[in-house]
């Protein structure tokens, strides 16, 4: 009985979980609620994803009004490989957050980060559960009108301002998505994804077809913060609260990649629009930009989170360029990386959120010495670190093989050997971190606010530390899964 | 009996866990390091009985890719060279115990750790039974031994550091990765195999050239010109890790690598019956003849050893590119022959260092007097490396020279002759000034190294001279891998 439910538990639960921490307000409550919540989501999200692999794809009429009139849930093998990413970081991010929010938060706001904590989740599986098209826009105005809240609540000044600056952009992201989507409904009738892909058939799209699809994109693109389209991101990771930042960037861009995959290869997939429209070079040249500039730029940051911020806008680069060309090793490497590079960079900023309770927003100058002070959270950072270069071992490795092996496959062998000298950048901002926890000489200085992280922060963030180098080894569940996602993917372009 | 391949990997990853437990307490730490040191050596020793008899054993670890994972197998060469590393790492412990105390080193305890690390690395290097495995460690090595170089912590160590990781990192990633993902796309295969594993179509025209080169250069560790830059930067490290590290360990394992690719994954027929691949014998010559002559311009000791391992590294690489089988068996023996006697000469700046504080080659008027069993070593290593009898240094150049000689390449032959000239120009004005010229005046009087020290380099200076009156182990070992003997 409660199996056949699972698509609506996955949103309701999140999502009733939120107004309960407002009418509860008291602090410590809230956590508790967010917890339990966010532990279920990921549980059904578990169930959800056995059920996928044994049954196939999962078709959900929300409220019984039949597909395509009511809302459709529709799981397959791609979308509840990004849900089980998204809930699983809900998860785990939650069950860390307490003694850093804590620190990070005033106490009388405390119930508001949670709820809109537990509306980010929700808007977030929802967009990748719907198989709707305006319930995706409803989904994706919760998650983010509920990050502009979160960023917002960080205690720096600045917090304000990159919340504000990020509202204006995703805005207009979501306007052009809304955009986007109404040219489809006009010109098809359907708001149902499965339905529009069949009625935007295998011929030709029209003027305003192609205007649908452009203005998607480019909607899309700014919330995944495709270069240039990322000028929103860098600040907002970098003063949001470390939990919020984490969660942000384990999550929010995945999902807005997942959009992109869905959109060109189901919806618009029998128009090949990556080999018969420009786009595919488009994206392309974007993303070899973004991987080298973004890295480039991180190279000369001061504050770390900033550092990792155009190191994620150089992550999703990779990313954007195995979807860039469609053939199944490209999208498994694409796909995969979601995966690796969720627990990498989640991992990365939730140790950086140890750091802070020590230490403050951590700086380079701050952080020198921090070997000694904290070795294990160094160490942590040193292994995710080497998952973003992409050392053989870690996780980041695996994504780079398939994607290096997606290009030979294609011949364009410039393109693997710029992929790789990308890399090297990674090695030099990574290194550049190295050298300052453990090669300098300065005693450190911590701060004197009587915090401490807490041992659930330490468990948390060694938890995706040891998982970069548990999934540099063992593969069979996110290369599979990709490559499930992947075949899925390619199957829907010539369906 | 093939589940036995790991234990080779986790008796060092053992002793560094151990040692990292010992928390800070020197006696019982030195005490690990030793004796994990000698398990190691008897556990390889044992294993040593099993390849003679002409056994393969395999490993498989666990799958990454499909159809390749992280698998070990133990081959002639391997055999050689965790044999050497292995059985130099027990005299290093010893040296590095006297070194770092006498010069009160700092956090000795991360020193051991990445030490032990670094050897276990090294294992997994010389056991790799295919690419990937090939590649996740000499990736790990660099990672760990970058530690070591940087221990000292000054801007100058930083910077060497950067260059040492900058150069390893950059060209591996960049080259060699692409190699092997190139590879693993045109064969579906990154197994280390008898003859190679490109079948006749797929070695025609300019990628098997194409991919030599990346390997060539994706190996940085071998230090082939014009990517040697790391090897003199990595000198501001602690001597024992100058000796064992980069004398042995770090620099065979390019070497090696490069021998094992081109017999292994090439297969050295294969690269014989193509045109095109002179360029590599003749860069490996030029390499040799150049980084002499900046040996020869060197005042600085450890940058002197640091230019010839560079020029003796090219001998190995040379030996391989004559794509012969007896200079296959020279380059095997090179490999060893090498690592005893660099190991001799660090060893010996070390103990001068340690003894008088002494680093430059233009103060060591006279130490003979005052240091005569370090500089006797010293001597005993300077005539192997230029291949005078009876050093082992003689027998790998004997063979080599015969490689050369019998495929009938007059360019090695020449070089080989005129790198020796050089070699006996740095080397010997160091022993003259050492034993006939008089020490400046008003000099601090000191005597030997600590006792540690001595035995150490005494038992290296030995080995020097005792494989040359015993090569048969290596040599056989040699014979397999170039395919003369079956056992």
């Amino acid at each position: 009985m409660i199996s056949t439910q699972l698509p609506a538990l996955q949103i309701v639960v999140p999502l009733l979980a939120a107004p309960l921490c407002v009418i509860v307000r008291h602090p410590r409550t809230c956590w508790i609620i967010a917890l339990v919540a966010s532990w279920i989501t990921f549980a059904v999200s578990i169930g959800l994803f056995i059920e996928v692999q044994n049954i196939g794809v999962i078709s959900y009429a929300m409220g019984n009004w039949a597909p395509p009139w009511g809302i459709e849930y529709r799981i397959d093998s791609v979308n509840v490989y990004v849900i089980l990413i998204v809930s699983s970081i809900g998860a785990l991010v939650s069950s860390y957050a307490l003694a850093s929010v804590n620190v990070e938060i005033d106490k009388d706001r405390h119930y508001l980060f949670w709820a809109s904590y537990l509306l980010c989740l929700t808007g977030l599986l929802g967009v990748t559960i719907t198989g709707d098209a305006f319930n995706i826009f409803v989904f994706l105005e919760i998650s983010s009108l509920s990050t502009y809240v979160l960023i917002a609540l960080g205690r720096n000044r600045h917090a304000l301002y990159a919340a504000f600056r990020y509202l204006i952009l995703g805005t207009i992201g979501a306007t052009f998505i809304v955009i986007g989507i109404g040219l489809l409904y006009l010109m098809t009738g359907t708001l149902n994804l499965y339905d529009l892909s069949s009625r935007l058939g295998d011929m030709s799209l029209t003027q305003p077809q192609l205007a649908a699809l452009a203005f998607l994109t480019v909607g899309i693109s700014l919330k995944l913060a495709l270069f240039p389209l990322h000028l929103w991101l860098p600040n907002a990771y970098a003063f949001a609260p470390s939990v919020v930042t984490s969660f942000l960037a384990a999550t929010a861009t995945k999902v807005a990649v997942y959009l992109l995959l869905r959109f060109a290869y189901d919806v618009f997939g029998k128009s090949q629009v990556f080999s018969e429209l420009p786009l595919g070079e488009v994206l392309l040249v974007l993303s070899i930009v973004a991987m080298f500039v973004a890295s480039t730029v991180a190279i000369f940051q001061h504050d770390i989170k900033r550092m990792f911020a155009y190191s994620s806008i150089a992550q999703i680069g990779y990313i954007t360029l195995g979807a860039s060309f469609a053939s199944q090793t490209a999208l498994t490497a694409s796909v995969v990386h979601l995966f690796n590079h969720a627990i990498t960079k989640g991992g990365i900023f939730l140790l950086l959120g140890i750091v802070a309770i020590r230490l403050g927003q951590p700086t380079f100058k701050k952080i020198e010495g921090l070997g000694k002070l904290m070795p294990w959270t160094s160490a942590g950072l040193v292994i995710c670190g080497l998952s973003l270069i992409g050392v053989p071992g870690t996780a980041g490795f695996i994504s780079k093989w398939y994607l290096v092996l997606a290009v030979l496959e294609k011949g364009w062998w410039w393109l693997a050997l710029m992929i790789l000298a990308s890399s090297l950048l990674a090695v030099l901002y990574v290194w550049r971190l190295v050298e300052a926890m453990y090669f300098s000489k300065t005693e450190i200085s911590t701060l004197n606010t009587g915090a401490s992280p807490s041992l659930s922060m330490y468990i948390i963030a060694s938890l995706l530390a040891v998982s970069c180098i548990f999934f540099g080894f063992h593969t069979s569940f996110s290369v599979d899964g990709a490559s499930e996602a992947a075949k899925a993917l390619m199957e829907y372009t010539n369906r | 009996m093939s589940d036995n391949i790991l234990i080779s990997l986790v008796i060092p990853l053992l002793g560094a866990i151990l040692i990292a437990l010992s928390n800070k307490r020197q006696n019982l730490r030195e005490c690990i390091t030793l004796v994990t040191a000698v398990c190691l050596l008897i556990f390889n020793i044992r294993l040593l009985s099993h390849i003679l008899n002409g056994d393969r054993p395999e490993f498989f670890l666990l799958e990454i890719f499909p159809n390749a994972g992280l698998s070990l197998q133990i081959e002639p060469l391997g055999m050689l060279f965790a044999l050497i590393a292995s059985s130099l790492w027990v005299v290093n412990s010893i040296y590095s115990i006297g070194y770092m105390r006498a010069n009160a080193e700092k956090n000795q305890t991360r020193f051991y750790v990445c030490f032990a690390l670094a050897i276990a690395s090294t294992m997994g290097i010389a056991f790799a039974g295919n690419l990937i495995t090939l590649f996740l460690f000499y990736e790990i090595l660099t990672l760990c031994t970058y530690p070591l170089v940087t221990h000292h912590g000054t801007a100058q160590s930083k910077a060497g550091g950067r260059i040492y990781l900058g150069i390893l990192i950059g060209t591996s990633i960049g080259f060699l990765l692409f190699a092997i993902a190139w590879t693993w796309h045109i064969t579906g295969d990154v197994d280390f195999s008898k003859n190679g594993i490109f079948s006749e179509e797929q070695f025609q025209g300019l990628i098997p050239l194409v991919l030599l080169a990346l390997y060539i250069f994706g190996i940085g560790k071998a230090a082939l010109m014009p990517f040697h830059f790391w090897l003199p930067a990595a000198m501001v490290a602690p001597t024992p890790v100058s000796a064992l590290l980069h004398a042995v360990a770090v620099v065979k394992a390019g070497v090696f690598s490069v021998v094992k690719i081109i017999v292994y994954i090439f297969g050295i027929s294969n690269l014989a019956s193509i045109d095109g691949t002179q360029w590599l014998m003749i860069l490996a010559g030029f390499t040799i003849l150049s980084a002499s002559v900046v040996a020869l311009r060197s005042d600085n000791l450890k940058r002197r050893l640091a230019y010839s391992t560079i020029s003796q590294l090219s001998y190995v690489v040379m030996a391989a590119s004559l794509f012969a089988p007896i200079a296959i068996v020279g380059a095997a023996l090179h490999i060893l022959a090498h690592a005893v006697s660099k190991i001799t000469l660090f060893f010996a700046a070390g103990a001068i260092y340690t003894a008088s504080g002494k680093t430059k080659v233009s103060e060591l008027d006279g130490i003979g007097k005052k240091m005569p069993i370090t500089m006797a070593a010293f001597t005993v290593g300077a005539l192997s490396l230029i291949g005078i009898p009876p050093a082992i240094g003689f027998i790998s150049k004997w063979y080599i020279l015969s490689g050369a000689i019998s495929s009938g390449h007059m360019f090695a032959v020449i070089v080989i002759i005129i790198s020796t000239i050089l070699n006996a120009a740095y080397f010997l004005p160091i022993i003259y000034a050492a034993f006939f010229k008089d020490a400046k005046q008003n000099e601090a009087n000191h005597g030997e190294a600590p006792v540690s020290i001595m035995i150490a380099i005494t038992m290296t200076a030995l080995l020097t001279l005792v494989l040359f009156f015993f090569p048969d182990i290596a040599l056989n070992l040699g014979n397999q891998l170039a395919g003369i003997s079956e056992r």
